[in-house]
Formats: structure tokens, C-alpha cells, sequence
């Protein structure tokens, strides 16, 4: 997992620091100094022109865009086709977009019955209502909210996606697919991931030397390991575990790998926040007569999931990104149905397409929520530092 | 936090540790049970056995007959190769994309920004598949190479850079070469007399490359010869796609941790070297690089892993690395789950070990002393 998007300051420095590409020695001049030209021109002179080697770059950069640009858009748009429904009817230079349009349900929803995509969408909306009130930082009672959607939601999506009771047909999850799969296994990784890494983080920081020794060696060994190991070993190495005759889905051993996987991430994000929390808060908990498992939950805790809640999304992010890789163990979520689709002897040769649309998805999704995270990072640091 | 633990909690984690160890074993039980059941022995004699399948790609010398534990050897370098290429590659792309996101020209800044946040945003394995599928498969055939400048061919079998072939005596002089190259950093702050040796340390690998082209018998262009090309070393176009992918998404991280802990440095810095006199180039190199380094470090390091554990996505493009060979061919081969993947998960966690050592040793040292 990666740094995560983004932990500090998005707003690069536009003036004062010089000694970039294009810096000039003299540019600490502040803004406050009037300059002859109108305020508009004098942007673009100081973004610009400001120095030699800043008017090189703009010429070089302006040039490789004027190179690079015309033909992806004239691909992308201009000459593109969205209308039809068979290959002939792509006749232009770019792009094929009637691919994906006639494809849409089976990447986003995948072999799921067409009569019960409904109960899909009512999960996705289940999910958006009952994110919300957590996601905003002024709803009261949110810690309500939190419990509400680890527990009523996933208990009616279970129901809505399953089926089998309240007259609703039963979907197999082998009938599951496309961007749905990547959003459950995201969701439920991180629902259950959550608490094991607090769990660990915990555990990290107790003064009893074996249970910080277990807590250690578990989020430093899975930390180690790739994501693909251990999808691969889960769906290998579970059945090993078992008993004979017992066997669960793919679908599962792949959502226990990651969760545990994912734990130990989640546990190091919580770490910091639970450093960021004045020793102080807890001594003061302990002089009043609570116990250890009190003070946690009643006093630390919430302080340092409140920090550490960027942390946490882009932790969401990573994941959400990575659950692409259960392709490879055979479950065909949105990438997987994009590589089987561009096989499809009627639809040959449109893979630029197919991995095109695949990485926008991908990008408005994650886009968004790295954005929301940074939102809130600033808007933490903003009592902090004072600045902004 | 000077609080002892209750006597409940101080027996309650030796309980905690008793039902690992009991978790443990049953597990292991299972394990025994199902390998008697399939009529395995737990062991790692396999490794002695001939493998009998072929590697596209190798380092180093292979046939049919040799043993797993070659093929372990021999996916390990193929490992370390794409992450050493990508791992340069990407620092190299990220360190430029970072310092132009700190530029005052808008259109750099911006340009960096867009590509950053795509890079960011799009899952590592759809952008391994689309440099694989979408750019190395959609190269011309070997007749039409792309010819790029130095004598390298690019086409859809791969890339073709020219061979270098030493003469009968050269291995001697490669070594000297090398030494002369790897002597240069240690011999920079030695001082002769009383002055520093500094930049004439550089004579070194300047000698050095001069032996090295004495040892240089020929060089092999890539040529084509019929419907192929001959001569040269082919690089295949899964090693390319894999390390080009890597590096790409990882440089986005990068250049946001080179701009991150430039950034992060006081504005008195700047103020102060600027009233010192110092030029843009000596800012940058004299006084806030060096401050940087200390929180970029430790980034970088877990980046590098990163490269390292994504590696492992070769598998998805079939690039013999040492997943896809070792916890693949090699497990179906012998069904031996738990040795291979045993040992796939040590080299790993190996890695990781060595990183979080060097981290510290490197932490300790440039750690700064709080009054």
C-alpha cells in the first residue's frame, strides 16, 4: 500500500519558492508590490515570463502540449463513435466507445440477472445514505451513524444482493460481477478491517510485552508481503485449512486474505493518530477511575479516529484500487470482465477502449475520494497550525 | 505512560499467547492432514529435483534439467532486475515531476499536477496491463522497427540494445573498471596533505571507462536478418511493460514526497540562505536538500518496497518473476503449497526486514536533537 493520496498541503507554493524550473533569484518579491500592468497580465507575466529560463519553459512545455493534445482528444471525442450496436458500425479514426455503451451492465453489475439489477442500484443508494452522515463533518450523533452502517447496512445489502428470502431470487456470488464485486470486497474489507486494526494498533502500544510482540510481528509480516500473495494463498492455502468436506467460495477466501491483509495497513494508519493523542487525555482518564478498555473507547479513541479519518479514506482508496487484482485469482470483477470482453472474437482489437474506460472509472471514483480526504486534512490542520 | 498493568491483564496475555500457539497447531494439523490426504510429505528436498519446464527469460544460464532451487535463483534475479530498473527509473521521473510541481510556472506546475493525480487514481494493475496490451503489443513487427538513437530496435518483440562483447582478456579489466567506479564516493573525502581530494576523485571512473572500452572487443548491433533480428540482447516486452508501469506509478508518489518534504522545510531557510547570497541552484542544493533528505528518506524507502512487492504483478503479464514461477509453475509442478509459498513469503519478509534496518540506522543518524 502507498504513502496514500496525499497527507500534507495540496496548494503548491506560487510564489517565494524560487528555485524551481523557471525560478528567478529575485522572485521573493512579495505580491503586495504594485506593478505597472493590470492584475491579470501581471499573473500571467509572473506565472509565465518571469524569468529566462521560466519563458524557455513555458515555450517548451506550450510546444509539447500543442504535440500531444490534438490527436488524444481527436481519439478520445472528435472522432470517436458512441452510437450503433455492432462493431461495423465504427467506422472512424478513434476511439470505439459503442463497445463499452453496449457493454455498461455487464461491467458495472456483471452476470447479475437483468431483472434484478434493481436491487443492486438500492444497495449502491443504501450505501450513499448511509456513508453520508458519516463522511459529514457536522452531522451530531455520527459515532450512531458509524455503528448504523456497520451493522444495518451491510445486513440489508446482504439481503438485497443475496436474495433467497422476502420472495427476492437467489443470486449466487458467482453470478456477481464487474464494478459491483470491486465495491463489496472495498466495503466489507474495510468494515472488518477497521476494528482488527484498531484492535492491533492497540496492542502495539501495550505495556504487556506479549501482546505488542504478537501485534508487531503481525502488521510487519503482512506489511511485507505483496497484495497478490496473499490473494493466491487464500484461495490455495484456505482449503488446506479446513477440514475435509468444508469448503467456502472464492469470493470469501479472497475477502479474508484481504481483510487481514488490510489490517494491518489500517492498524499502522490508527498508530498515528493514537500517537497524536496527548498522554495527558489518557492519565487524566485513569486519575477519574476508568479502566483500560474504558479509557479507549470512551476518551483516546475518539480523538485519534478523528485525525486519523484521512488516513483512513485514503486507506479506502489503496484498497479500492487494489481489489482489481482479485482478477487474477479468477473472480471477474471490473477488469476482469474488461479483459474477457475485448477477447470476444465480434469485438477484437478495441483493448485501448476497454482499459480506458476502466482507468477513468477508476479515476472519478478515487479522485473524489482522495479529494474529500484532503478537504478534511486541511480543515483538521487548520486549528492546529493556524494557518490558511 | 507509567501504569501497571493489572494482574488480570498480566495473566490474560499469557492466555492470549497459549491460544495462538493452540490456533497454531490446529492449523497446522489441518494442513498435515489434508498433504497425508493427498499423499505429500512436508519437506524441502523438492528443491533438489529437476524442474523440467522452461523459462522465457533468464539471467543466467538455465535448461530443462536443472533444479527448483535454480528456478528459485533464477525468478529471484528476474525480480531484482525489474525492481532495480524500475526503482531508478521511477526516482529519476519522480524527483523531475516533483521539482516541476514546485515551479513557478503555471503551466509545469499543472501539467505535473494532472499527471500525478492520474497516475494516483488508476489501479497499478490496469496501468501494467495497458503499458503491456495497449502500448508494447501495438508496436510494429521486427521488419518495421521503431530505430531509436544508439542502435536500439523497438518493436513488438521487445526491445534490442546493442551487446557488448569483451575480448579473451577483458574480464580483468571490467573488474578494475568497476572497482575504479565503486572507489570513487570512498575516495572523495580523503584528504592529501591538507586539502580534500574532492573532484579529482572523479579521474576515477574516468580511468575506469577507459578500461572499460580497452576491454571491449566489438560491439553487436542488432541487425535484421531475414524475419527476425540477431545480435544484441533482447529485453522482453513484459520485463519493459512491468518496469515502465511500475515506475510511472510509483514516480506520482514520489514526485508528492519530494514536494511534500520541500515544502515542509521553514520559509526562514529560504529567507536565510537568500540573504547569504546563494544563488537558486546552491538554495536547493546547499541548504534545503539536504534537510529535505531526512524526511524523504523514509518515504522513499517504503516506496522502493512498494516497487518491490508490485513486482509480484508480473504475474498478470507473464513475466517469469518469482511469483508467477515460484508459487506457480513450481506449485502446480509439486503441489507443495506450503514450502514454496513458506518461501516466497521469507524472501519477502527478508526484504522488508533489511529496509526497516537500514531505515533506522539512516534515521538515527540524521536525527535531530531536540533541546
Amino acid at each position: 500500500m502507498d504513502i496514500g493520496n496525499s497527507t500534507l498541503a495540496a496548494r503548491p507554493a506560487a510564489s517565494g519558492v524560487g528555485f524551481g524550473p523557471g525560478g528567478d533569484r529575485d522572485e521573493v518579491t512579495p505580491d503586495k508590490i504594485k506593478s505597472a500592468l493590470p492584475k491579470a497580465l501581471d499573473w500571467v507575466r509572473r506565472n509565465f515570463f518571469s524569468s529566462k529560463v521560466n519563458t524557455a519553459l513555458t515555450v517548451v512545455v506550450v510546444a509539447f502540449l500543442a504535440l500531444a493534445l490534438p490527436p488524444l482528444i481527436r481519439w478520445l471525442f472528435t472522432d470517436a463513435t458512441i452510437s450503433g450496436s455492432s462493431k461495423a458500425d465504427c467506422t472512424g479514426q478513434g476511439a470505439c466507445w459503442t463497445f463499452i455503451r453496449l457493454r455498461l451492465p455487464l461491467f458495472f453489475y456483471g452476470h447479475y440477472p437483468p431483472s434484478e439489477l434493481w436491487r443492486v442500484g438500492l444497495a449502491a443508494l443504501l450505501l450513499v445514505t448511509f456513508s453520508v452522515p458519516v463522511l459529514h463533518d457536522g452531522t451530531k450523533r455520527r459515532g450512531l451513524w458509524v455503528l448504523l452502517l456497520l451493522t444495518v447496512f451491510p445486513l440489508l445489502a446482504g439481503i438485497l444482493l443475496f436474495g433467497g428470502v422476502f420472495g427476492l431470487r437467489y443470486v449466487d456470488t458467482t453470478e456477481w460481477g464487474g464494478l459491483m464485486i470491486d465495491v463489496v470486497v472495498a466495503f466489507v474489507v474495510v468494515a472488518s478491517s477497521l476494528p482488527l486494526g484498531i484492535l492491533l494498533a492497540l496492542g502495539r502500544r501495550s505495556e504487556l510485552p506479549v501482546v505488542r510482540l504478537l501485534s508487531i510481528a503481525f502488521i510487519e509480516f503482512w506489511r511485507s508481503i505483496p497484495l497478490l500473495a496473499v490473494l493466491i494463498v487464500s484461495a490455495l492455502m484456505i482449503p488446506l485449512f479446513l477440514p475435509e468436506g468444508i469448503s467456502i467460495e472464492r469470493l470469501f477466501r479472497a475477502l479474508v486474505g484481504l481483510a487481514l491483509f488490510n489490517a494491518a495497513y489500517m492498524a499502522e494508519t490508527v498508530r498515528g493518530g493514537l500517537q497524536g493523542v496527548e498522554a495527558g487525555q489518557q492519565e487524566a482518564a485513569y486519575s477519574v477511575g476508568l479502566k483500560w478498555w474504558q479509557v479507549q473507547v470512551f476518551v483516546v479513541l475518539p480523538q485519534a479516529l478523528r485525525y486519523v479519518l484521512p488516513g483512513i479514506v485514503n486507506n479506502v482508496v489503496d484498497l479500492f484500487k487494489d481489489t482489481t487484482l482479485v482478477t487474477i485469482i479468477g473472480l471477474a470483477d471490473i477488469l476482469g470482465i474488461v479483459n474477457q470482453a475485448i477477447k470476444d472474437p465480434a469485438w477484437l482489437g478495441f483493448a485501448h477502449e476497454g482499459y480506458v474506460f476502466t482507468m477513468v472509472v477508476f479515476f472519478a471514483c478515487c479522485f473524489a475520494m482522495s479529494s474529500y480526504a484532503r478537504r478534511m486534512e486541511r480543515r483538521l490542520n487548520r486549528h492546529r497550525t493556524g494557518r490558511h | 505512560m507509567v501504569r501497571r498493568p493489572s494482574r488480570r491483564a498480566y495473566i490474560g496475555q499469557w492466555v492470549l499467547l497459549a491460544g495462538v500457539v493452540a490456533f497454531g497447531w490446529l492449523l497446522a494439523d489441518m494442513v498435515a492432514g489434508n498433504y497425508a490426504r493427498k499423499n505429500l510429505h512436508f519437506g524441502f528436498g523438492f528443491l533438489g529435483d529437476q524442474a523440467r519446464f522452461d523459462i522465457p527469460f533468464h539471467l543466467i544460464s538455465w535448461n530443462l534439467f536443472d533444479t527448483y532451487a535454480r528456478t528459485l535463483l533464477i525468478s529471484f534475479l528476474n525480480t531484482i532486475l525489474v525492481a532495480a530498473i524500475a526503482i531508478v527509473l521511477a526516482t529519476l521521473l519522480g524527483l523531475f515531476v516533483g521539482i516541476m510541481r514546485l515551479s513557478p510556472n503555471w503551466l509545469a506546475r499543472n501539467v505535473a499536477l494532472c499527471f500525478i493525480e492520474f497516475v494516483r487514481n488508476t489501479p497499478l494493475l490496469v496501468q501494467i496491463i495497458f503499458w503491456y496490451v495497449g502500448v508494447m503489443q501495438t508496436l510494429p513487427s521486427p521488419r518495421q522497427s521503431i530505430e531509436l538513437p544508439g542502435g536500439v530496435l523497438l518493436n513488438i518483440r521487445g526491445l534490442y540494445v546493442p551487446d557488448v562483447v569483451m575480448s579473451a582478456d577483458g574480464s580483468t579489466l571490467w573488474w578494475l573498471a568497476l572497482g575504479a567506479a565503486a572507489a570513487t564516493p570512498l575516495v572523495w573525502v580523503l584528504r592529501v596533505g591538507s586539502e580534500r581530494i574532492g573532484w579529482r576523485a572523479l579521474l576515477l571512473p574516468v580511468i575506469g571507462l577507459g578500461l572499460f572500452s580497452a576491454s571491449i572487443d566489438h560491439i553487436d548491433f542488432p541487425a535484421l536478418k531475414g524475419f527476425n533480428l540477431t545480435g544484441g540482447t533482447q529485453v522482453p516486452p513484459e520485463l519493459a511493460a512491468l518496469s515502465l508501469g511500475l515506475a510511472t506509478y510509483a514516480s506520482a508518489f514520489i514526485a508528492e514526497i519530494v514536494r511534500g518534504s520541500i515544502e515542509a522545510i521553514p520559509k526562514g531557510q529560504h529567507e536565510a540562505a537568500l540573504a547569504l547570497g546563494l544563488k537558486g541552484w546552491q538554495r536547493l542544493f546547499l541548504v534545503i536538500l539536504p534537510q529535505a533528505l531526512r524526511i524523504m528518506v523514509p518515504q522513499m524507502t517504503s516506496q522502493y518496497l512498494n516497487i518491490i512487492k508490485g513486482s509480484s504483478l508480473g504475474a498478470a503479464i507473464a513475466y517469469p518473476e518469482l511469483f508467477s514461477i515460484f508459487t506457480g509453475t513450481v506449485l502446480n509442478q509439486t503441489g507443495k503449497e506450503v514450502e514454496t509459498i513458506a518461501i516466497v513469503a521469507a524472501v519477502f519478509v527478508t526484504f522488508n526486514l533489511l529496509a526497516s534496518m537500514l531505515m533506522n540506522w539512516y534515521n538515527r543518524r540524521v536525527a535531530l536533537v531536540e533541546r
